[in-house]
This record gives structure tokens, sequence and C-alpha cells, in this order.
């Protein structure tokens, strides 16, 4: 039924850009901890990004019907793995998200997002209907609540929330009612206060501390300041690789991670920021390409899942640098130190590769 | 393979095209954001970032040194470390304090006080925890660097002062600025900065203080000081001046040692510039004690101390100036011919006013007559007899007497350049109106005659008048401020004839038979004076009450040299000696006098050079090399009498 893709049917453009957002990122990791005790990170990194582009290639070879076949199978095995990461999960940083594996701790709730957008696009290419009927979109939201709340048990709300434009996305294009869409949006304003209250104690602070940030400059709206006096000091040219000052004393909170946008903008300047967020607009934008020559609407919806999940995280983080949104601990794909992180976004764009070399089989 | 997913390839590609443009508007916003903080707010993020890595460090500069009129250093600086508590970690703090307290030998209470009191302070700025860091603090400190990260040391210029209180009260003392001070001070003055609290430190503070440097240094996000980034540019401190007093070091020393540890007071003036030659008060506190920090207990010890040592007697002692004031009333008797100069008196040892007895001192004389017999003003003066007095103040009148007073000194600042200087008081008819509300009995102008009563001077004012008069009613402002500009002057007319025989008669006190202070005669200097004992209370209850030193007399001694347009001038009190102003006080000027004298003539023999001038004192050393040895108390006045003798023989 299908011949093996060749070496030419990869998106090369997309790995690419891929590839130099890769070495943005590890140039700055470098930068950011040289001098420090982390020094040798980006080696680190390195060695996560070969692993990510074999299991990226590996990925691609196995068809996606093959995998979306499965996908009641990954959601049990996802669900589980969030119970069991909630029972005998490996506590770090006061939450309970990490399990043993390979000698190194993985974070179960990133193989999750994963297993959500195969299963998602799998639901969703199910729907026959031009129009979304309410009773599937229920189904979708059941579907994704239930391991938003395990995630939310650990707690870890950057992930959980994650989860909620792959559902928004998915449903869009699956043909959301304009009517439905906006129940929702009233029904999830009157939530607000709700949700207000069942939040950690943490988590309000960061809410808090980013409306207000001058407030206590040393407290929890320190990190947000000291982005921005990054960000802002940079300029448009930016102090030179190497010469932050920000990021070179450590003013930067995790430089080398979350708000490792925020050392790139204050040495490379606003020239380097538009550099930065091209490369990550032009990959959301291949993807989207990517979507739109799928074969068919299972193999649409699993490009369209990454592509939400990417450009959530791109959005969260970048905004959180800037000072736009509160802090929730959600990395720059691509560019962050970390191996999770990096490992799903390279079987993530596995998943796209899979779709991308089998759009002219029919 | 299931085939759910067969016949399915229609692709909501309006809504794909829509998801195109919203990445793309995210991205545009996300930018937007980046363009309003590096290129519109660039600037104001840059200052911060400034901010940031750059922690400035204060070089503190030295205030400006005291010198002697010959150049000698009086008051000087030392340096030294301050120990600072970071304070921008609370929780920190709370856990570390325990240990701090216990290397540094501090109370934990009095840190948690300190820093409870400053809590209005911007977090950034560091206190001082312990002003002088010993050897073992400093150590403490470097070997707790890692895991105590909250001390950091601080050097400070301290004020040292010569030992024992020398010029203690003249000189004054620093101490840290008050909340006060701060908050006037429009963000010149920061919490430890030293400012003068008391005397010519108070007086000449801004001379004295410079300007406080700047280090800056780059530190880290710890504020650990990073030094391989570089140096800064640094602002070098301003050292303050220094001043040179009129005080000489040689009659200082003299003074301090020949009062001694007696409560009282001398004051040294050349009354032809208003120099101060010497000053001094006792008791004396150690300023070298508030140079650091003084605790709560030992300043209340010192406040409620009943000798008030932190009183300058000199300039702050309001006494009741007893006979020295007959000086006074013997001018306005003289210049205004009331009574007429042959005026003389019987002095059966006391005086009959309006019915009652008002006795002379020497009613209470332990030996020899009760009675001065007649005696004209001169011979009043010289004996220094109340009833003669008793009745030319009866004859003069409040009004006239408390005229010449006032004009001569008595009652007002005599304006020398010292914080808190005391006016004393001359009772005057409105005076008792304003104060008391009643009317002037004509009775207490017999006390005030005398220096009794109401009248009160300090020793600074005695010494201003007596050499005001002795130069022929020239008044020079006193003050401390060599090469002072515009020194005032006061101009009193008094006659030629009257300066004569005011002068004459104070020369007799001490070289005239008979006189109150012949014991203190000097060869070969025209010593002059007057002495006073001043009653705390009066004769008559003295015999009634036990014969404690709380009610024993004030001595005075104010004397000068030569006796006409003198060239020093020296007012002394001994308070509650229980003897006469020219047993206790006298000896004291009588030293001074001969010291200056002693001096002067070694200069002009060119025996004291350039070198002897301007060593680098020894201070100690010097003080006892300098001083003759003070003449004892009883010798003194037991061989005042055979004196006498030689010279009623030798002058008369």
């Amino acid at each position: 039924m299908k011949d093996a893709p060749g070496t030419r049917d990869y998106d090369w453009w997309l790995l690419a850009i891929l590839a130099t957002i890769c070495a943005l990122g590890v140039l700055e990791i470098y930068s950011a901890t040289h001098g420090s005790s982390l020094a040798g990170m980006q080696n680190k990194q390195i060695r996560w990004l070969v692993i990510g582009f074999v299991v990226m290639f590996a990925l691609s070879r196995l068809d996606y019907h093959l995998i979306l076949d499965q996908a009641p199978v990954l959601y049990l095995i996802g669900i589980v793995a969030l119970i069991a990461v909630l029972g005998f999960g490996h506590t770090r940083f006061g939450a309970k998200r990490w399990i043993p594996v390979l000698g190194e701790f993985l974070q179960v709730s990133e193989l999750v997002k994963l297993i959500i957008i195969i299963v998602l696009a799998r639901f969703f290419a199910e729907v026959r209907t031009d129009e979304l009927s309410l009773q599937d979109l229920i189904k979708a939201g059941l579907i994704v609540g239930l391991p938003v709340a395990l995630i939310l048990k650990q707690p870890d709300l950057g992930t959980a929330l994650v989860l909620v434009p792959l559902l928004v996305v998915g449903a869009f294009l699956a043909g959301l009612q304009w009517k439905h869409a906006a129940a929702i949006a009233l029904i999830g304003l009157l939530m607000l206060p709700v949700a207000w209250r069942v939040l950690k104690p943490y988590q309000k602070e960061r809410v808090t501390s980013f409306m207000h940030p001058e407030d206590d400059a040393k407290g929890s709206g320190y990190q947000v300041l000291q982005s921005k006096i990054a960000v802002g000091s940079g300029g448009f040219w930016g102090k030179g690789f190497g010469n932050g000052t920000q990021n070179q004393l450590g003013y930067i909170p995790v430089r080398y991670s979350d708000f490792i946008m925020s050392a790139w903008a204050e040495e490379q300047g606003f020239k380097g920021v538009l550099l930065a967020l091209g490369l990550y607009m032009a990959l959301l934008l291949r993807l989207v390409q990517n979507a739109q020559r799928a074969k068919d609407r299972a193999g649409m919806f699993l490009v369209m899942g990454v592509a939400a999940a990417l450009g959530f995280h791109v959005l969260v983080n970048v905004a959180m640098v800037i000072g736009a949104m509160p802090v929730t601990g959600i990395p720059l794909p691509l560019m962050s130190y970390g191996g999770s992180a990096t490992l799903f976004v390279f079987l993530a764009i596995g998943l796209v590769m899979n779709v991308r070399l089998r759009r002219f089989v029919n | 393979m299931s085939y759910w997913f067969r016949n399915d390839n229609r692709l909501p590609q309006a809504r794909l095209a829509i998801a195109s443009y919203v990445i793309v508007g995210m991205v545009g916003l996300l930018l937007l954001g980046f363009w309003k903080l590096q290129v519109v707010d660039s600037d104001k993020y840059g200052v911060m970032a400034e901010r940031n890595r750059v922690r400035s460090i204060p070089i503190i500069a030295p205030r400006g040194r005291m010198l002697d009129r010959d150049g000698r250093v009086l008051v000087d600086n030392y340096p030294s470390f301050s120990i600072l508590l970071l304070r921008d970690d609370p929780a920190l703090i709370d856990k570390n304090l325990p240990a701090i307290a216990d290397g540094l030998g501090l109370q934990v209470s009095d840190l948690k006080d300190q820093l409870e009191s400053t809590k209005a302070l911007p977090k950034f700025q560091p206190i001082v925890i312990k002003p002088e860091a010993t050897n073992a603090d400093v150590a403490f400190i470097e070997s707790h660097r890692s895991d105590i990260p909250l001390l950091e040391m601080l050097m400070v210029q301290r004020r040292r002062y010569l030992p024992g209180g020398f010029m203690a009260h003249a000189s004054g003392y620093v101490g840290e600025v008050s909340e006060q001070q701060i908050e006037a001070s429009n963000g010149k003055l920061r919490p430890g900065d030293l400012a003068g609290k008391t005397g010519l430190e108070r007086q000449y503070n801004d001379i004295l203080t410079g300007t406080d440097g700047m280090r800056r240094v780059i530190v880290n996000s710890v504020g650990k000081e990073v030094k391989e980034l570089g140096r800064l540019s640094e602002q070098e401190p301003i050292p303050g001046k220094q001043i040179q007093l009129t005080i000489d070091y040689d009659l200082q020393a003299v003074a301090e040692q020949s009062l001694g540890q007696r409560p009282g007071a001398v004051v040294a003036l050349d009354p032809r510039t208003g120099e101060v030659l010497a000053m001094v008060s006792r008791p004396t506190p150690d300023p070298n004690d508030f140079a650091v920090r003084i605790s709560g207990e030992e300043w209340k010890a010192l406040n409620d101390d009943p000798l008030h040592p932190l009183l300058n007697r000199a300039i702050q002692a309001q006494l009741a100036p007893g006979s020295v004031f007959k000086i006074v009333t013997a001018t306005a008797m003289l210049e205004e011919h009331v009574p007429e100069e042959g005026f003389t008196t019987f002095c059966p040892g006391y005086g009959t006013f309006f019915g009652r007895q008002y006795h002379c001192y020497v009613f209470y004389a332990k030996s020899g007559p009760k009675s001065h017999g007649v005696l004209g003003l001169h011979d009043a003066i010289l004996k220094s007899c109340d009833v003669f007095f008793y009745n030319v103040g009866m004859r003069l009148g409040i009004d006239r007497l408390s005229y010449y007073a006032i004009k001569l000194g008595i009652g007002r600042k005599t304006g020398i350049d010292l914080p808190s200087e005391e006016q004393g008081l001359m009772p005057t008819q409105e005076w008792v109106e304003r104060t008391f509300h009643r009317k002037w009995y004509a009775g207490e102008v017999i006390s005030v005659a005398t220096g009794q009563g109401a009248v009160t001077t300090t020793p600074l004012q005695l010494a201003h008048m007596i050499g005001g008069i002795a130069s022929g009613g020239v008044f020079k402002q006193p003050h401390m401020l060599k090469d002072a500009p515009n020194v005032a002057e006061e101009r009193f007319h008094i006659s030629d004839s009257t300066v004569e025989k005011v002068t004459d008669a104070m020369y007799g006190v001490v070289n005239e038979a008979g006189g109150t202070g012949t014991h203190l005669k000097l060869a070969g200097i025209e010593l002059s004076g007057k002495s006073g004992t001043a009653q705390v209370i009066g004769y008559d209850k003295m015999n009634l009450v036990k014969k404690g030193s709380q009610y024993a007399d004030n001595a005075w001694f104010v004397g000068y040299a030569p006796r006409r347009d003198p060239e020093i001038c020296v007012a002394v009190l001994v308070q509650e000696s229980g003897l006469h102003g020219g047993e206790a006080a006298g000896p004291v000027v009588r030293d001074i006098v001969k010291a200056y004298y002693d001096k002067k003539a070694k200069k002009t023999q060119g025996t004291l050079t350039a070198d002897d001038k301007r060593y680098d004192v020894d201070h100690a050393a010097a003080a006892t090399a300098a001083i003759q040895p003070p003449a004892v108390k009883s010798a003194g006045a037991s061989a005042a009498a055979p004196n006498h003798a030689a010279n009623a023989t030798t002058q008369r």
C-alpha cells in the first residue's frame, strides 16, 4: 500500500529552521553559563538535540495511521503514567513530575502532551460532520479534562494549560460552532473567581506580582522585573555575545532555560529578537503549510496539534519574558535547556514529518 | 489496520488560513512588546541594569583636625573599621543573627532592636552593627564570608581626642547624626555619619566635615563584588579642613593640671584680642568614649550624674560671682561719683540696714580681728570688705548698678564661638516685676552689690569683664578660632581715673599688704586680680546646717597681668571647696599666668625654636613636662602669711 518515502520528501526547510533555532539556543546557553558553576551545559543540550534528531527520524518512519490506531491504548498509558507519577514520582522543585528513565528524569506530562495530540487527532478525524456537535465537543472536553486534572494535581499549571489550546485548535478546525464558542467563553469567564480560589498560593502570587511587579522588587515580582531590565537594556543592537550584564552577573532568573529569551534579547538586542521570533514564525507557518497539504484530516489534525502546542509555548514563554504574562514555568521550545521538553518537540516534529512523508501516498 | 480515516480528505482550508493569520498576529504582538522595551524604554532599563550591577561604597572623608595656636595637634583622626549588616534577605538574617551576635560579642536582643528601628530604611542600605571592629571581629567576618554572607566592613575615620578629657568641653565631641539631622540635610547625610554634637566640633562642623568619596564596584545578583570585570571610576573623598585654635597647648596643660579634679572651670583670655588661651571644665567625660559609640546606660549615667560632667562650666555655669562683682560696684561708684570718691565707712563686722544686720565675711574669720575698721575704696577692694560695698550699693541703687553691670557684660552672652553659652543674670527692677510680679525691695541691692542675691555670671563673663575694665573699657569678643576675621569689639567709656583706681586696687589685692591674694604674688610679674567667695547659702544659715560640701562656698579668682592693658586674664572657679576664693582658685590663676610669662620669656630669648613648636606631641609626657607643680593648697595658704609680711615691708 505504501512505498518507503525517500529522503527528498522530508521538509528540509522545516529542518533548517529547526536546526537554526537550536543553534541559537545552544549559543545562548553557553553564554549564560560559561562563567558559572553550570559551565558546559551547552554540551548536555547538544546531546539532547542529537537524541532528538534520532527519535524524530525514527518516529517519521512509522506510518502515523498505525500510531493513530493505537490512540486508545496510548491514552490509557498516559493516564496510568500520570497516576503513577502522583503515586511514586520523583519530587523536584516542590512538584511530582519526574520519573526516572535511562538514568535521567523525564517529565511524564511532556509525554502526555504528545499522547493528547494523537488522541485528539484521532477523535476529531472520526467526526464526520462539517459542524462540531455539542455532544462531540463535550466528549473532546472530557478526553482533555481528565489528564488536565491529573497534571494540576502534580501541581504543574503550565503543562496543564498547554493541553487547552490543543483542544481549542482541534475543535476550531473540526468545525466549532460560534454559539458554542461564545457559550464556553461565557462560562469560562464566570468560572474565573472559582478558579482563583483553587489556585495554590504561589500561583496566586505569580499572578498578583504579574499585575504589580514593582511592589516587591526582591520577591516574586523580581524575576519578571529583572527579565524586563535585561530585555530593555539590550536596546536595538544588544550588548554583544557574552556581554549582557544582567545575564552574566546572574540577575536573570534561570537564564539558561525558562528565561533564555531574556538573555538572548539582552545580548543580541531587538535585531536578535527579530531573528529568533522570525524563525519561530517561519516554523509555525511551515507547520500550517504541512497541515494544508496533509493527505487526510487525521494528518492535518496531528500537524495542527503540534503547531498549537509549539505556538502556545512560544507565546506564553516570550510574553512572560517581556512581562506581558505571568510566570508559568513553560520553557521556550528548542532554545531552553531541558531534556524532556526537547525530546517532546522533536517527537512532535517527527509526527509532522510522518504526515508530510505520506502526503502523496493514497 | 482499521479504516476509520478512509475517504476523508476534506480539509478546512479556510480555518487553516485563519490559523496562519493568528500566528503572524501573535508574533507581531510579541515584537511590539519587545519594541516597547528595547527601543522606546531602552534608556530607562539601561539605567536600571547599571544600578543593578554597580554598587557605590562610600569612602569616608576624614574630619578636619584641630590645632593649637602653635600648630600642635589637639584633635586628630585614626582609621577604623565599622561592621555593616546587609539587610537584603530578612530570612537569612533571622537564621544567622545568633551566630553573628556570638561571633562579634553583641547581644541578639540589641541587634533585633536595631533592625526594628531601621525598618523604614531601604532594604539595600546596610546598617552599622559594630562601630569599631577588633582584630578578632575582622577574622570572624573573613572566615565566615561564605556561610554568613551578611557582614561587610567599612573603613571609617574616627576622632581621637587627647586622653583624660583634655580640653574636652571646648573641643566637644562627634556622634552619629540624629534622624532629624538626616532629614534636614536634604540627602547629604546618611545614617551612621558623624557630626559635631557639642563644642567646637559642632560650632565648626561645616568646616571640619569633608565630602565623602565613592568607590563603585560591580556586584553580581547576590551582591558579591566581581573584580574580574574591572574597576569603575572612583570619586576621591575631600577631607575636612583643619582649624587652628587660639588655645595654647602649654597653658591648657597647666590649667588642666592645676585645677586637678576639683569641680570648676578655667578660662584664660588675651584681652587685647579676645583669644581664648585655655578653657577647662571639671568634671569631664572622655570624648574618646563618644567617638566610637556610647551605650544607652553610659549616656544615662553621664546625664544623671549630679556633678553634670557634660556641662561646660566655663560658659554654662551660672553662679553668683561673689566679691568679684565688687569691681562692677566700684566702677559704678567712681563713674557716678555716688558716693564720692573719698567715701569711707566703718566696718564693725556687719552693717545694719532696714533694721537687719548684714554681716561682713570678716565677722566669721577664724582668727584675727572681726572687723575691718575704717576704710575707703582701695582698701575695701584689697580686703574685700562687704560692709563698705553694702553702703555703696545702697547709695547707688539698683538702677545705676545694673546699668553698669550690664554695660560691663554681666547677664549678657559674650558671643564666644561655642554653642550653648549661657548668659547669667543681672537683676533689675523690671526683671523682678516680670518674674516675680512684685516690686523691687530696696534692700536687695545690698546683696547684689557684693555679687550675691540674684546676680549670676559664667567664668567666661568674668574674665571678659575684668579684662575689659583693665583694658580701659575695650571688650573684645572672646573666640577660639585663630585669625578669626572681624572680631567684634565693644567699647564702654570708663574714665581713665576710674580705670587707674580700680586696676591699682586689683594690683593691690595681690601685691599689697592686707590683700586677699597676697600669697599669689609673682616676682617680676604684675599679677592683679580679685577674689570672690560666693555663698551657696547665707553665712547665718551656714551655722545651722551641717557643714557639708554641698553648701560650701564657691571660690572665684579672676586675675590678669600686667596691671594695665593686660595680655592675659584668667578666671577660675572652684566649686564648693569651702575655701576662700583667693586660697582655692587663686593658685590656678597664678600657675597659668606664670606659665604664660615663662613661655614668653623663652620665646624672646629664642630658646623656643620652630622645632619646638611643631613637634608631634607625645601628649601625656608633654602635659606633665610643661606643668609647674601646682601649689598645694594648704601649703600655699600657710606660706601666705610670711610672704605677706615680707611684702608689706617692701611695698609700703
